[in-house]
């Protein structure tokens, strides 16, 4: 089995977010780079594939040289190769076409992606990338097996679970359930110098359209003070007619 | 030339956020100078949707369309939009309309932007505005193709009545066996509650409740309340709640009228997905706790004292109400 994981390139969850150039670009200033939590669960269940059913894993990112620690993580996590397209990630139409063109060109049974990466939360690459490539599609997946060519999944839906039968080749968009969090791995000595020798393939991108374009960004207005009531009888009346929520 | 909303149903009847997405592409019509036409797939009520706005319905009546499929509900959806001619959908937040959208977006050619939390503030360039960075900042968002998707956040336009005459049509894609490529086998859901993603109030705890045996108290608050019961991350990595449960950056985003947030510290990763929650309370004992930099209301005190109060209180006052 061939599988490819799409890694997003994110500011770490615990970043403060600021804007540069009058509001129109993040500012990476002081930022830490991480893998998408939600392609850290899917690059895991992928090792697993590897090592108790046998597979090669590849992961692909679509940026420009500034991810590739990012992408070297993946790598010395035990992924076989890196694929990074050269493009700035623009927009999530722009992103699945770069790696629909991967996928075309690698043959993979399994291509596993987040849920949505953490910073644009647009959630559309996954579904977008399978409906591209004709491959079928689970959404919010929180658990996969894969027994020759049939699939059985877990997703999430709104208050519970599905269980969905399909088949290779597949994409998923996956999620916190893949594995355990405990089962995460942080890269060790071994795997860092064994990620040096891995390829590290730069193709470039294809000519694609973006269909939407972040124009300006802007912070939340400050929250006002908070009140501090202490009697439960004074909460529930604010609760009431205040902010008339009960 | 109308703009399109999918209202969405459950068990034959339309969803609360199909009111919703039905009242904005309302507003999106006006700006527009034009009219709306709602796709609904086996509800019975489509009538309903005249009370928002909507001019025309086209009901898709399909026994196979009856659990959701995500592939066979987005080719469906994207014939009716073909067949209208639209170039705006209006869609929900749903985690099903969530998974169905991107579909439809490469189908559509479309631009397609999630989670929008106003009406269009421009028609040219068309801009809508967004959350993005997990609810950290928002994005102006401009779409530059041709069709456009737009996905509103639950709760942040709200449902407006606006009464016209509503015309309804009875409407058939054409779908095929390969649109079930993928197959539901079982749905495990819990029944007559309320869901985190559609409850106007969510009751949420955290790791200060200590243990899974104490969450009697929470579901207890959650019933006198009507409201979904959600938990922070390390609640559901324990094994003390379902996975579906946690609420934040990596679980569940909320966007409820009121969130209740009990023994919950309020790390960043928490708040990022609570912060389109309109009213916030926060009972801690921790008066440092980061909570209460977010919240709008708080209690400094033990949530096990707190809570069956907060509950005895709120009987009476349904009592009264009644
Ligand atoms: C990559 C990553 C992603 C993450 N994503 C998320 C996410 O999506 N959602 C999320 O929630 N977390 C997330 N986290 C975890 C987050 O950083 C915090 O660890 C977590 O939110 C803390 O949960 P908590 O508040 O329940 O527990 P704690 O931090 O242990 O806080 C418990 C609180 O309970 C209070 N308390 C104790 N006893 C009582 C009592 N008797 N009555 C009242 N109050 C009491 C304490 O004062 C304390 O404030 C993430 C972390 C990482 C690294």
């Amino acid at each position: 089995m061939k599988i490819l994981v799409c890694i997003s390139n994110v500011p770490d969850t615990t970043s403060k977010i600021n804007f540069t150039d009058g509001d129109t670009k993040f500012d990476t200033n002081g930022v830490q780079f991480v893998i998408n939590p939600n392609d850290e669960f899917g690059l895991t269940r992928a090792m697993w594939f590897k090592e108790k059913q046998g597979a090669s894993v590849h992961v692909v990112t679509v940026g420009t040289a500034a991810v590739e620690p990012t992408i070297r993580k993946a790598l010395a996590i035990g992924a076989d190769e890196a694929i990074r397209v050269n493009a700035e990630p623009t927009d999530g139409y722009f992103v699945a076409q770069q790696l629909a063109e991967v996928i075309k060109n690698g043959e993979y049974d399994l291509v596993i992606a987040g849920r949505e990466s953490i910073d644009y939360n647009g959630g559309m690459v996954p579904g977008i990338l399978a409906t591209l490539l004709d491959m079928n599609f689970v959404n919010t997946c929180i658990s996969l097996e894969i027994d020759g060519e049939t699939v059985t999944a877990m997703r999430e839906i709104d208050g519970g679970k599905e269980k969905i039968e399909t088949s290779l080749p597949l994409v998923i968009g996956g999620q916190k359930g893949l594995v355990e969090e405990s089962d995460l791995r942080i890269p060790n000595m071994r795997g860092i110098m064994m990620a040096r020798k891995k390829a590290l393939n730069v193709v470039e991108p294809i000519t694609a359209d973006k269909a939407t374009e972040d124009a300006k960004f802007e912070k939340p207005a400050p929250k006002g003070a908070v009140k501090l009531v202490d009697s439960v009888d004074a909460l529930v009346d604010l609760l009431h007619n205040e902010a008339k929520v009960i | 030339m109308s703009v399109i909303v999918y209202t969405e149903s459950e068990n034959g009847k339309l969803k609360k956020n199909a009111f919703e997405v039905a009242s904005y592409a309302s507003e999106v019509a006006k700006q527009m100078g034009t009219s709306v036409t709602a796709i609904a797939i086996n509800a019975s009520d489509v009538d309903e949707l005249g009370n928002y706005g909507v001019t025309k319905a086209l009901n898709v009546s399909d026994e196979s369309l009856k659990i959701f499929n995500a592939k066979a509900y987005a080719n469906t959806i994207s014939q009716a939009v073909e067949k209208e001619g639209g170039k705006i959908l209006i869609v929900s937040s749903s985690t099903d309309t969530k998974f169905m959208a991107p579909i439809v977006t490469a189908k559509l050619k479309a631009g397609y932007v999630p989670n929008v939390v106003a009406a269009p503030e421009n028609a040219s360039p068309f801009t809508v505005k967004r959350t993005a960075f997990s609810n950290k900042g928002f994005a102006h968002t401009e779409i530059k193709s041709d069709m456009k998707i737009i996905g509103v956040s639950n709760n942040a336009f709200g449902v407006h009545e606006n009464k016209v005459d509503v015309a309804v049509e009875d409407f058939n894609a054409s779908i095929s066996d390969s649109d079930f490529s993928t197959k539901s086998v079982e749905i495990d859901k819990v029944v007559g509650k309320a869901t985190i993603a559609d409850a106007d109030i969510v009751v949420s705890g955290g790791r200060g409740l200590k243990g899974p045996e104490n969450w009697g108290m929470v579901e207890e608050l959650a019933d006198v309340l009507g409201a979904a019961t959600a938990c922070s991350k390390p609640v559901s990595d324990l094994g003390w709640r379902p996975h579906g449960e946690h609420v934040g950056q990596t679980g569940k985003p909320v966007a409820s009228n009121l969130y209740i947030a009990i023994g919950i510290s309020g790390a960043i990763q928490h708040l990022a997905g609570v912060s389109s929650s309109k009213t916030k309370v926060v009972i801690n004992t921790d008066a440092e706790a980061p909570f209460f930099k977010a919240a709008d209301y708080g209690i400094v005190g033990d949530a096990f004292e707190v809570v069956p109060q907060l509950i005895e209180k709120l009987k009476e006052l349904k009592a009264q109400n009644a």
